[in-house]
């Protein structure tokens, strides 16, 4: 039964609406075994029903046995979110009949949640926006059913596979805080991005380990008043949910321009078809006629272990970030890029070091976000053959003036297809240390104006783009080596009595 | 209070229970007269006394995660009325 005080607003075209979104997601918590049993939690692209025992089959008389990983994962989460970890919380049994769900029940937690009231900061085009945390609670995942058909009758059925029943799952409700797709984008993303920095969720949209349900209503700009909401479900990736809620605020703005009412009602994303459909309704919330689990006692948090649980959370993204620009002296854009994936962050530290100056921060961010880039991605960057150490030691020697940035470059080729040598041994064994010997580059420079008269009588003559022949000429006669610096200046002398000639 | 055959029937498809017209007005009886004694408790004075959600005070006892040996498919299987390739077969989801 729906709400008769959440009428939607009746209201002829001309009205303006603004969306009001809030997201609820899924996410699987990232534990070695399942979360009331000592099953493995990898069902992914395990072989059918090897990852089960009598507790998340459901058998009579097994008792369950709380995780104690799963809770530190979700409440890490919970304070990463800002969120109060509730002193007491409970789980209780969510009653609904399903074949992926063998015991009848899903144990859930449903009016004491482990954490309660927090926040997330996101950017959406360089402005940020707040977005209130609900709650965070902990519960199991179902099991994954299969669709198929009899090839000789046609006749279709379901195949049950129980290896993802049990696994650690969080909730993580969000407040109706969002007002447009691209702002539940942002919100995504973000969230994504605190769960895999601390490391409690792969937040593998596609494998279906951070899942993401809406509900969307509208109402006249200006109300404080919430429309007829409807739930969205069946996102199975970021742009899904972008171009789901994207139709469905249409959808529901054309209702309400054609005088109709928004009927509360859960409605699926057909990616194929491009819109939402209504669903079979399934139970109401006191359909599933909650109660407390009667084999687990209420959980204490002892807030000792809460604490520990804080000082060993990672630091988060917008701390980072922040600190990359404040600590380091970068730009606010390359500390963001920087700072988007964990394990970039990670290797740039590891990089930088002790040698943190601004201005070898800004040459290493440089470094990683032009050249590196160019080899390497943020899922890869952890393994590949130019650790941050080597990467380190090609900078000692650009900074401290032995190779120049063109040889740097070669260097850096070099060290990704020889893994086992750096950077110092490189240049040593092909030679590409810097000529910095006044002699050797001023016979350079000699022999260049020399062959090239012509660039010479154009530059005296007042083409100076013609200089850049000469120095072309000097450095490769020196292998492309020479201190460009002092290339120039010996260059300007040796031109200068030219003209004075 | 009084509940009407709706509500049975709708707490009794919740349970995927089918029942007989004899059966369903037993059980409204019955179900009724439950309600009764839950609105006598509901009418003690609670304020002074803590939500309790379990009566025996102990703290869960927790497990370390620790993966630990599943059964085999066939044991798995073994109560399944239909497989198929190391799944549970069963009729059509309609999702």
């Amino acid at each position: 039964m729906s709400s008769s005080t959440k009428t939607a607003p009746t209201s002829v075209a001309g009205t303006e609406y603004e969306a009001v979104i809030g997201l609820e997601v899924h996410a699987q918590l990232l534990t070695r075994s399942k979360m009331f049993c000592g099953c493995s939690a990898e069902y992914f692209a395990a072989p059918p029903n090897t990852h089960v025992c009598p507790v998340c089959l459901g058998l009579p008389g097994v008792l369950p046995t709380i995780n104690r990983a799963a809770v530190e994962a979700a409440t890490m989460t919970g304070l990463a979110l800002g969120c109060a970890i509730a002193p007491v919380n409970k789980f209780d049994r969510k009653n609904y009949f399903y074949p992926d769900l063998p015991k009848g029940y899903q144990i859930s937690q449903y009016d004491l949640p482990l954490a309660l009231g927090g926040e997330i900061t996101f950017t959406l085009a360089g402005v940020e926006h707040r977005a209130g945390i609900t709650r965070v609670h902990m519960e199991e995942d179902t099991g994954k059913n299969m669709h198929a058909s009899d090839p000789a009758t046609g006749e279709g059925y379901s195949l049950v596979d129980l290896n993802r029943a049990g696994v650690p799952l969080m909730e993580i409700v969000g407040e109706p805080d969002l007002r447009s797709p691209q702002e539940a984008g942002a919100y995504l993303t973000a969230m994504r991005q605190i769960l895999r920095y601390i490391g409690v969720s792969t937040g593998n949209m596609e494998e279906g380990a951070f899942r993401c349900d809406a509900n969307v209503s509208l109402r006249p700009v200006g109300s404080a008043a919430f429309g007829a909401k409807v739930e969205i479900k069946n996102m199975n990736s970021f742009r899904a949910v972008e171009r789901a809620l994207a139709y469905e605020v249409e959808r529901q703005r054309a209702i309400l321009d054609a005088g109709g009412t928004i009927a509360q009602e859960t409605r699926g994303w057909n990616e194929d078809q491009g819109r939402t459909l209504a669903q079979r309704t399934k139970e109401e919330a006191n359909d599933y006629r909650y109660f407390p689990e009667p084999d687990l006692p209420p959980l204490t948090m002892d807030p000792a272990w809460v604490g520990a649980i804080g000082a060993r959370m990672a630091e988060l993204p917008a701390t980072r970030r922040a600190r990359f620009a404040s600590q380091y002296g970068l730009r606010e854009d390359d500390a963001r890029t920087l700072t988007e994936s964990r394990a970039v962050a990670d290797y740039f530290e590891a990089a930088l070091g002790d040698s943190a100056t601004t201005e070898r921060a800004r040459l290493t961010a440089n470094w990683i976000l032009a050249t590196l880039f160019a080899r390497v991605s943020a899922e890869t960057i952890g393994t590949s053959p130019l650790t941050p150490g080597r990467l380190r030691g090609l900078l000692d020697l650009l900074e401290g003036g032995k190779i120049n940035r063109t040889v740097a470059q070669q260097v850096f080729d070099e060290l990704f297809d020889s893994p086992d040598e750096d950077a110092a041994a490189i240049v040593a064994r092909k030679g590409l240390g810097l000529v910095g010997d006044d002699g050797a580059i001023r016979g350079a420079v000699g022999q260049a104006i020399a062959a090239n008269a012509q660039a010479v009588a154009d530059f005296l003559g007042g083409k100076t783009a013609a200089r850049g022949r000469l120095v072309g000429a000097t450095m490769k006669a020196l292998g492309g080596r020479a201190d460009a610096a002092l290339v120039n200046r010996i260059l300007d002398e040796e031109l200068a009595k030219g003209r004075r000639g | 209070m009084t509940l009407t055959n709706e509500q049975v029937e709708h707490v009794a498809l919740l349970a995927r229970l089918g029942l007989s017209d004899e059966e369903r007005e037993r059980m409204r009886e019955q179900l009724s007269s439950i309600l009764d004694h839950i609105d006598q408790l509901r009418a003690a004075d609670t304020s002074n006394v803590a939500p309790t959600a379990q009566v025996i005070p102990l703290a869960p006892a927790l497990r370390d995660d620790v993966v630990a040996p599943s059964l085999t498919v066939e044991q798995v299987l073994a109560n399944a009325p239909r497989t198929e390739g190391g799944f549970i077969k069963v009729r059509a989801i309609l999702d």
